[in-house]
C-alpha cells in the first residue's frame, strides 16, 4: 500500500473525485479508487496478509471441524474448567479492551472534551468492534450458539448475572452500531441519517454508559458464583464488579493508543493531518485518564485484599503471581505512563499502554483460568483452542483493517455538502431537514 | 439555554429509561431468597457404612440408561484411577454417581465417599443460569430442562460441588447431564432413588429432609465415638437435600468446609441490588455532568451538532 502511495495515488475521501462533478460509486469506494488488478496486487504483496492467510489456512477448516464434530474435538472437554481460552481471551479480555467506544463517547459528548474529536470515531469503532468478535467468540465457545436468542425471547432466568449480560451486550452492540453509523452514513452519501445520528449522540453515549457500567461489572460479578473455586485473591464479593469495570476504563484507554500506535506505523497514509497531528497530544490525554483509573484500580485491589483480610496469601505462591500481576500490570505502566505524560513523550506513554493492556489481559486470564480452581490442577488449553482463538483475533484484524481503510473514521470526509454555511439556522422541523444539497446528494448516490 | 438543556435532558433520559425497563427485571428478581420446600425430600449418606461396592453407580447407570462404563462397576481398579495427577474420579455425562475411596492414616479401613448433585435448597446453577434451565422441585430433587440449554457452562462454574457435566462429544445437542434424584421415574412416585434401593449396606436413607436432620443428629448422639459431631449438608450454603455422616474430619474426605451457611446467591447479591442503581442513577448524574460541562460552551464548535437551539429561545 504504501509503495501505491508513494506513487503518488490518493485513497478516496471525499465524495467525488477531484475537478469532477460525478460521484463514486460503491465499487470504487470499496477499491478505495484502485482498480482491481491495483487492489489485489498491493493486497498480494502486504507480507502480513501471508501471515494472515496462513492462520486462516489452518484456522477455517479447524473452525468448521468445530461446528461439525462439537466443543470436544477442540478442546479437552473440561468439567472442572467449563470456561475454556475461547471464553477466557475471547470475552473476559476482548470485552474491557473495548470499553474506549463509551469512555471517548462521555468525554467528547458529555464532558464536552472537542479536543479528543480526532480519536473519538477510532475508539467508537474499537469498541463496536471488540464487542462483535467477543460475541463471536462465544458463538463458537457455546454448545448450542444457535439458541443465543433464547435469554431474549424464548426462557428467561431474570436473575442471573448472565442474563444480564445478555441482555446489556446485545443492546450495547446496537447504540454502538448507532455511534459508528455516523460515519458510515457519511460515507454512503447519507447526510440526513448523519443529522439524525447527531442529534440523538447525547442520550447514545447516555445509554452506553449505563450498560458498560453494568456488563464490564457484571463480567466481574460472574466470578461471585465460584468462591470456593477463584482464589480468595482474586475473588471479591463485594468488589469484584468494581474492580472489572475499573481496570476496563485503563484498558479501555490504553487500547485506544496501543491501536492507533500501529496505525500511525502501519496506515500513515489513510490519516488526514488532523489525526496524525494531534495524536501525540491525545495519546497523553488518554494516559492521563488511563493513569487514574490505574491508581484507583490499584488502590481498590489493595481495599479487597484489606476488607477480606487475605494478607496472608501473599506470603504464598499464588501470593507472589498476584503481586506480579499488581507489579507489571498496575504499577509499572502507572510509572511508565507517569513519566511520559510529565516529560510529554508520547512515545512512553505508549509503552506504558502496550503494559497496560498486557496487565489488564493477565487479569482476566487469572480469573477465568490461572488463579481458577486454585485447589485442583492447572489447565493448560488444548492446542486446537489456541489456533481457535488465534483465527478468530486475525478475523478482527481483517474486518478492522478493512472498516479503517475506507470509512472516515482516521480522516474526514471531505463532502462539500457537510460545510454547509452554520450561520444558516433554518427552522427545521424535528427529524426532518430540507436543505437542497441534501437532495442533490440523494439524486446522485449510486 | 434552557431549552437545548430540556431537550438534551429529556432524549437521554428516554434513552436511559429504554435500557432501564430493558434489564429493570434482572436486578429486581435476583434478590428473592429460596427457603427449601418443607416437605422436600432427601438421603442421609452415612460413609462410615459405605463399603464401597459400587452398585450404588451400576443402579444409576441403568436407571438413567447411561452408556456401558470404561472400568466395570465391580473393578476395584476404579478406585485407583487418577486424573490430573491425584484428582479422583468426579461426575461425568456418563456418570452421575461415583464412589471414591479414601486411605486415612489412623484408620483401619478407608472411607468410602459417594457424590452425586447434592440438591441444594438453593441451588447455584439454577440461580447463575440464564436461561431458566433448572428448577427444584417441591419433591426437593434439582431438575435440568435440556430443551432451553444455551451450553453456556455457567451452572458448572457455579456449582461449589463440581457436578454438572457437559456432553461436549455431542456436536448439535450438548447438553448439561447430572444427577435428577430420579425425579421423573421415581421420586415424583414417591420411591427412592435407584441408588438408594440397591444399597446392599443401607448407607444411604430416603426421607423426608427434616425427619433426616433428626436421624442424623439421633446416630451421632447414640454413637459419639463413631461419628464426627457434623452433619454435611444440614447447613452447607443453605443446606442441601443430601446429607453427609463421616467418621473422619470432613477435610480429609475433599469435603470443601469452606464454603460458609450462605447460599452462593449470597454472593451475587451485591452486584444485583446495584443493578437497579445505575439504571435508575446514571441517566440523570451524565446529563448532568454533560449540562455542567458544556455550560457556556456553545460556541466552541459545538453547535454544529445542535443546529435548532434557536427554536426554544423565544
Amino acid at each position: 500500500m504504501k509503495a501505491i502511495i508513494s506513487r503518488g495515488f490518493k485513497p478516496i475521501d471525499s465524495p467525488s473525485p477531484e475537478n469532477s462533478a460525478r460521484r463514486w460509486t460503491l465499487k470504487e469506494k470499496l477499491l478505495l479508487g484502485m482498480t482491481p488488478r491495483q487492489y489485489f496486487g498491493q493486497a498480494v504483496c502486504n507480507p502480513f496478509n501471508w501471515v494472515l492467510g496462513l492462520i486462516f489456512l489452518i484456522g477455517i477448516p479447524l473452525l468448521i471441524y468445530r461446528f461439525a464434530f462439537g466443543l470436544g474435538s477442540v478442546t479437552h472437554s473440561s468439567y472442572d474448567y467449563p470456561w475454556g481460552l475461547l471464553l477466557g481471551f475471547g470475552l473476559f479480555v476482548m470485552v474491557p479492551l473495548s470499553a474506549s467506544g463509551f469512555l471517548l463517547g462521555t468525554a467528547v459528548n458529555i464532558f464536552g472534551r472537542h479536543d479528543l474529536h480526532h480519536i473519538e470515531r477510532l475508539a467508537l469503532l474499537n469498541g463496536l468492534l471488540g464487542y462483535f468478535f467477543a460475541v463471536v467468540f462465544l458463538i463458537a465457545d457455546l454448545g448450542q450458539p444457535w439458541r443465543l436468542p433464547y435469554p431474549m425471547f424464548v426462557a428467561f432466568g431474570t436473575g442471573a448475572v448472565l442474563f444480564l449480560v445478555a441482555w446489556h451486550v446485545s443492546t450495547y452492540l446496537s447504540v454502538q452500531i448507532a455511534e459508528v453509523s455516523e460515519g458510515f452514513f457519511e460515507w454512503m452519501g447519507w447526510p440526513q441519517a448523519v443529522k439524525f445520528v447527531k442529534r440523538i449522540t447525547v442520550g447514545l453515549t447516555v445509554s452506553a454508559i449505563i450498560l458498560s457500567t453494568l456488563h464490564q461489572g457484571a463480567l466481574g460479578a460472574l466470578f461471585t458464583y465460584a468462591p470456593g473455586k477463584l482464589h480468595p485473591l482474586w475473588y471479591a464479593a463485594e468488589f469484584q464488579w468494581i474492580h472489572f469495570f475499573c481496570s476496563s476504563i485503563a484498558a479501555g484507554l490504553c487500547m485506544v493508543i496501543v491501536v492507533s500506535t500501529i496505525i500511525k506505523k502501519t496506515m500513515a497514509w489513510r490519516c488526514d493531518a488532523g489525526f496524525l497531528d494531534n495524536l501525540d497530544a491525545q495519546t497523553l490525554t488518554l494516559a492521563k485518564g488511563a493513569c487514574m483509573a490505574l491508581i484507583t484500580y490499584f488502590a481498590i485491589k489493595m481495599l479487597a485484599v484489606a476488607h477480606d483480610n487475605e494478607w496472608a496469601y501473599l506470603a504464598t505462591g499464588w501470593g507472589l503471581w498476584f503481586l506480579f500481576e499488581l507489579a507489571f500490570g498496575i504499577l509499572v505502566p502507572l510509572v511508565i505512563m507517569s513519566y511520559g505524560i510529565r516529560h510529554k513523550r508520547a512515545g512512553i506513554a505508549r509503552l506504558g499502554a502496550v503494559a497496560t493492556v498486557l496487565g489488564i489481559a493477565l487479569n482476566r486470564l487469572n480469573c477465568a483460568l490461572i488463579a481458577f480452581n486454585w485447589r485442583l490442577y492447572q489447565e493448560v488449553p488444548h492446542w486446537a483452542e489456541v489456533m481457535l482463538c488465534v483465527t478468530i483475533f486475525a478475523f478482527y484484524i481483517v474486518v478492522y483493517r478493512a472498516i479503517l481503510y475506507r470509512l472516515p473514521i482516521l480522516y474526514s470526509w471531505k463532502a462539500k455538502e457537510a460545510h454547509a454555511p452554520e450561520a444558516v439556522r433554518e427552522r427545521i422541523p424535528f427529524g426532518v431537514s430540507v436543505r437542497p444539497s441534501h437532495h442533490q446528494v440523494f439524486r446522485t448516490r449510486d | 439555554m434552557s431549552g437545548i438543556s430540556r431537550r438534551k435532558f429529556l432524549a437521554a433520559s428516554m434513552a436511559g429509561s429504554a435500557a432501564a425497563t430493558l434489564s429493570l427485571t434482572s436486578g429486581a428478581f435476583g434478590a428473592a431468597l429460596l427457603e427449601g420446600y418443607p416437605d422436600g425430600m432427601g438421603v442421609l449418606v452415612d460413609m462410615t457404612r459405605c463399603i464401597g461396592c459400587r452398585s450404588c453407580e451400576a443402579a444409576c447407570n441403568k436407571e438413567q440408561q447411561l452408556p456401558a462404563p470404561e472400568m466395570a462397576f465391580d473393578d476395584p481398579a476404579a478406585f485407583d484411577y487418577s486424573y490430573h495427577a491425584g484428582q479422583k474420579r468426579r461426575t461425568t455425562e456418563a456418570a452421575y454417581t461415583v464412589v471414591n475411596r479414601y486411605e486415612i492414616q489412623g484408620e483401619e479401613q478407608p472411607v468410602y465417599r459417594k457424590i452425586q448433585c447434592n440438591h441444594c435448597n438453593e441451588p447455584a446453577c439454577l440461580t447463575s443460569c440464564f436461561v431458566n434451565a433448572y428448577t427444584k422441585t417441591k419433591e426437593g430433587a434439582v431438575m435440568f430442562n435440556d430443551k432451553v440449554c444455551v451450553g453456556c457452562r455457567t451452572c458448572m462454574v457455579a456449582c461449589p460441588f463440581n457436578i454438572p457435566a457437559y456432553s461436549y462429544s455431542s456436536a448439535f445437542n450438548p447438553v448439561v447431564k447430572k444427577c435428577v434424584f430420579c425425579h421423573e421415574t421415581r421420586l415424583k412416585n414417591g420411591l427412592p432413588p435407584a441408588c438408594v434401593e440397591i444399597c446392599p449396606q443401607e448407607a444411604l436413607t430416603f426421607g423426608n429432609r427434616r425427619d433426616l436432620i433428626k436421624i442424623a443428629h439421633q446416630r451421632i448422639n447414640d454413637n459419639p465415638g463413631r461419628y464426627v459431631d457434623h452433619l454435611y449438608g444440614e447447613k452447607e450454603l443453605g443446606g442441601t437435600s443430601w446429607m453427609y455422616l463421616s467418621s473422619v474430619p470432613f477435610e480429609q474426605l475433599a469435603f470443601d468446609t469452606t464454603l460458609g451457611r450462605e447460599p452462593i446467591i449470597s454472593n451475587v447479591k451485591g452486584f444485583l441490588g446495584a443493578v437497579p442503581m445505575v439504571l435508575a442513577i446514571w441517566p440523570a448524574l451524565f446529563t448532568g455532568f454533560h449540562l455542567l460541562a458544556t455550560k457556556n460552551k456553545h460556541g466552541e464548535g459545538h453547535q454544529a451538532d445542535h443546529p435548532i437551539q434557536e427554536d426554544d429561545k423565544q
